[in-house]
């Protein structure tokens, strides 16, 4: 019976090409608790466009120097788009502290290690909540998902009943367990019947 | 940090010291001792002392109690290797009696106590959930008493019965973890604000303290008793095979 995190690990992914830099970096990251480094990418090459999206951060701390100099300027906006998460300015060099202010906080390498949680912190915190991952009451979909479940239906009939992917109801599954804090369907029935979301006589 | 770097180094622990001073590192190390089978009465005696006198290997007593000082504690192979699997069964299985006698008990008092104040739906809800999560873990609990335990004492016996072995020790804790801490979510979250706020605080402190108790539980079983029933397997199984090798030869 492992103790649980309740709060979800918020990913982070890093774009900067020095190696020192970036692992430095990540070891820093990885002294504070409910983050994670999910990803490093040193360079432009490929389709770093998908590679980001694939990585699914919650947090972006970016190089500029990463991008070349064309896509440098519009770069925060690009990945924002994208990651649809906060994008922070990681600046290595004086050249390109002129972007930082477009960015939504800046990581210098002079800051210590808790200048740069403070900074991470705040920049999560003042995210909405979609970004964050943090929705406060369930949605009204999320409702008629969990009435299902409340009834017994697998995750195929729920999709097939709302005509939406299973990975989808999956995802809403995922979500209403991290806000009601309830993870067993017995446990979720109990919230249904709670929140007089179905009647007790639909059970019995 | 100094106390953490004492632990690591076993120093906050020792057969030498006074057994009186173990539960100064932390107060639950009573209810261990109870369960090792060591009876209060210590004077000035060792733990060295104490154990023998109880018939009780001294240092099953000392890495349980890091594992309850310090939590994810991993023990080393002496560890194991000195420890003694009949006195983790014996903790495990007055474990299961504390909380089957004990610990379920108060707990259901209070959730009756509590649903008693709620209407008649609610009260129907809350007392249906949690019986669903005693018949469980009860279950579970059963299960380990009349298979996993005896399999145990045969190995530490030196037999090596065939119908079970350690690798069927399956994971089934995860649903009755996850119950009970949806219980919590439960109660603290989504009582009506009609129920006393006293009644509420006494259900979550049990269910705190049981949890608590519980994980440790569950990593004892994990981590010490699964690692040391496995080499022990593996140990009978390479006598066996070796005894068979001589018999061949000797034909």
């Amino acid at each position: 019976m492992k103790l649980k995190m309740r709060e979800p690990i918020r990913k982070i992914l890093i774009l900067e090409p020095s190696v020192l830099i970036a692992e430095g970096l990540r070891h820093v990251i990885d002294n504070f608790a409910g983050y994670d480094v999910c990803g490093i990418i040193r360079n432009q090459e490929g389709d770093i466009w998908a590679k980001i999206d694939d990585f699914n951060a919650d947090l972006v701390i970016a190089d500029p120097s990463v991008f070349d100099n064309r896509d440098r300027a519009g770069a925060h906006d690009m990945i924002k788009g994208i990651a649809n998460a906060p994008v922070m300015a990681l600046i290595s060099t004086a050249a390109d502290a002129s972007y930082a202010s477009t960015y939504d906080g800046t990581i210098y390498l002079s800051d210590t290690s808790d200048d740069i949680e403070q900074k991470i912190s705040t920049v999560m915190k003042a995210a909405p909540a979609e970004q964050r991952g943090e929705g406060e009451e369930l949605s009204s979909r999320e409702k008629e998902i969990l009435v299902c479940v409340a009834k017994g239906m697998l995750n195929k009939e729920i999709a097939d009943h709302f005509n939406i992917s299973i990975y989808t109801v999956i995802t809403h599954r995922k979500n209403i367990t991290r806000k009601t804090g309830i993870k067993t369907v017995a446990g979720l029935t109990v919230y249904a019947l709670l929140n007089n979301l179905i009647d007790m006589n639909a059970m019995e | 940090m100094d106390d953490m770097k004492d632990i690591h180094t076993g120093k906050l622990f020792s057969t030498g010291m006074k057994m009186a001073e173990v539960p100064d590192a932390e107060p639950r190390l009573l209810g261990v001792m109870r369960r090792l089978g060591i009876r209060f009465g210590f004077g000035e005696k060792t733990v060295e002392e104490v154990c023998a006198e109880n018939g009780v290997n001294p240092h099953t007593l000392l890495l349980i109690s890091k594992i309850y000082v310090n939590d994810k504690y991993a023990p080393s192979k002496e560890e194991l290797s000195r420890s003694s699997i009949k006195d983790i069964v014996t903790y495990l299985h007055n474990s299961h009696d504390f909380y089957v006698g004990v610990a379920l008990d108060t707990l259901e008092k209070f959730i009756k106590k509590m649903a008693g104040t709620l209407d008649e739906k609610h009260s129907r809800i809350i007392t249906k959930f949690y019986s669903g999560y005693k018949d469980e873990i009860l279950k579970h609990f059963e299960y380990e008493e009349s298979v996993v335990f005896p399999y145990i004492q045969m190995l530490d016996e030196g037999k090596l019965p065939g119908n079970y072995s350690i690798d069927l020790y399956e994971e089934s804790h995860s649903d009755v973890d996850e119950k009970l801490n949806d219980l919590k979510s439960i109660v603290m979250k989504y009582m009506p604000e009609t129920c006393d706020d006293n009644l509420i605080q006494n259900v979550l402190t049990c269910l705190y303290t049981l949890e608590n108790d519980l994980s440790k539980h569950t990593y004892i079983e994990d981590e010490l008793l699964v690692p040391m029933a496995e080499s022990r397997e593996k140990y009978l199984r390479k006598q066996m095979d070796s005894s068979v090798t001589d018999e061949t030869e000797n034909a």
